[in-house]
């Protein structure tokens, strides 16, 4: 059975797959759309959690958060499941492929064998659609590529059923039911309100816009704290998160200007146009902080002046940041 | 450096950088995609409305990337040579070559991560029976033969 899925490529998997998973059922959402609705964007440094040795650094919300909170603002219900057994996962995915419906998935990157092996590291949290079998090979949409791909069905279970932190457990999901009528307005003004709740009040020095304070204030002392070597490993890291398919951190700030974009035509709004070319000067900021911190890191000499330097272009950013925030957060309270 | 120095370079830069418009979009390509696509980026087109652009790549992420890559070649690297010299377990290059930590291993051979901690030193390895092999030869995606030795891997 082949569906005709109306794949299109996104700078950001969940979006993507929902915003693709929408399309098919027959309701336009942009890939911005769905990520200002979803409240996606989001800023936290989390020192005390490790990966392969590095502090967690993320520029947006909770894997699968948007999806969920883009849902209940939509009133849509999904169902969503997730198993222990390997055979059972994949006959329930053949079994919605029979009907013709589908599927979003979680994965692991790393035995995503389609991708440029650069990116193939153990990230467990990458969205796509399967909407097709074709012999041993499944069909797949994965939302960072510009055209669909297949993945043999061994890889898949692999996939399905990495293991390490947050393990996908085999958990797919679809949208069931849609509401009669939506009230976009009302959808976007709620996700506006706690993307601007997330970023700027909740009271977590880590979180937020004053996770970007703090970590500035970490990474500054990170040369003489940690030697050059760790240091720098620590920076590339921060820029890899902020830059890289999947976890894009400037990218994210470009997309929900074009969210805000979108949005002030919709609700009618003209300051939300305003507040849009301002995140974008700031995205643009956060790119600078890429470039040099680039540049640091090709150098491999941690001269303190730089980082210095690094922490007050993220300072800047925060600063902006806050401010567009809690306007936003304002304006939402308002109009709801 | 003064403050104004600072200022002006960082001006500088950001106008050479400015990705707000669609025809400067990055395309630093240093083959890192492989050519199997290239990214999406949002830009504002001639009436500074939002859209995607297609790009190869941008040069600090490039380097990044590329440098986390060289950590983990490097990695493997040590760990080739330590289990040559008969200081580990074979787990250990495997682990390193495959990017996993004990505790992603734990997960595939159902022990816990300090289990497996043991099995990355030669004498407990030596010791495993062949059903615990299997799994760590699944889980690295290898024959039991590339499993125990280790220059038969490519």
């Amino acid at each position: 059975m082949q569906i005709d899925f109306p794949h299109r490529q996104s700078a950001h998997c969940e979006n993507g797959v929902v915003s693709n998973l929408m399309r098919f059922h027959g309701y336009n959402y942009s890939e911005p759309m769905v990520f200002g609705i979803g409240s996606g964007i989001f800023f936290s440094y989390i020192p005390f959690i490790k990966m392969g040795g590095i502090p967690v650094t993320s520029y947006r919300t909770l894997p699968g958060a948007i999806f969920k909170r883009f849902a209940k603002r939509i009133g849509m219900k999904v169902e969503s499941k997730s198993y222990s057994s390997e055979q059972k996962a994949m006959a329930d995915l053949d079994v919605m492929l029979e009907k013709g419906v589908p599927v979003g998935m979680l994965t692991s990157v790393y035995y995503l064998t389609y991708l440029p092996d650069a990116y193939r590291f153990h990230f467990n949290a990458h969205n796509i659609v399967v909407y097709g079998k074709e012999g041993n090979n499944y069909l797949v949409s994965d939302p960072v590529m510009e055209t669909t791909t297949t993945i043999s069905a061994e890889d898949l279970i692999r996939a399905r059923f990495a293991k390490g932190v947050a393990e996908p457990k085999g958990r797919m999901y679809y949208p069931t039911q849609f509401p009669k009528e939506i009230d976009q307005k009302e959808a976007i003004w709620r996700g506006i309100k706690r993307a601007g709740f997330d970023m700027t009040e909740i009271p977590i020095f880590i979180l937020g816009t004053k996770g970007m304070k703090y970590l500035a204030g970490r990474l500054q002392k990170w040369p003489e704290r940690l030697g050059d070597r760790k240091a720098i490993q620590y920076l590339g890291n921060v820029v890899r998160m902020q830059e890289e398919i999947g976890t894009g951190g400037a990218g994210f700030r470009f997309l929900y200007a074009a969210f805000l974009d979108e949005a002030s035509s919709i609700v009618g709004n003209k300051e939300l146009y305003d507040l849009s070319k301002e995140l974008t000067a700031s995205g643009d900021r956060l790119r600078d902080f890429a470039y040099y911190a680039g540049r640091v890191c090709k150098s491999r000499k941690t001269d303190v002046l730089s980082f210095a330097e690094l922490a007050d272009i993220l300072r800047e950013c925060a600063e902006r940041e806050d401010k567009i925030f809690r306007r936003l957060h304002q304006i939402a309270k308002d109009n709801i | 450096m003064s403050h104004s120095m600072r200022c002006s370079r960082v001006a500088h830069f950001s106008l050479s950088l400015r990705t707000v418009k669609e025809e400067e979009v990055p395309q630093d390509d240093a083959n890192m995609l492989q050519g199997k696509f290239r990214k999406l980026y949002y830009a504002t087109d001639g009436s500074a409305h939002y859209k995607g652009v297609g790009s190869v790549g941008w040069e600090p992420e490039n380097v990044v990337l590329e440098q986390a890559w060289e950590d983990i070649r490097e990695r493997v690297a040590e760990a080739k040579e330590k289990v040559l010299a008969g200081g580990a377990s074979p787990v250990l290059y495997h682990m390193e070559r495959t990017l996993m930590t004990p505790d992603i291993l734990a997960g595939h051979i159902g022990w816990p991560a300090f289990v497996v901690r043991l099995h990355l030193r030669p004498f407990f390895f030596g010791r495993l029976g062949r059903k615990t092999l299997e799994k760590y030869a699944y889980a690295f995606q290898i024959s039991l033969d590339e499993l125990t030795d280790i220059t038969k891997v490519k």
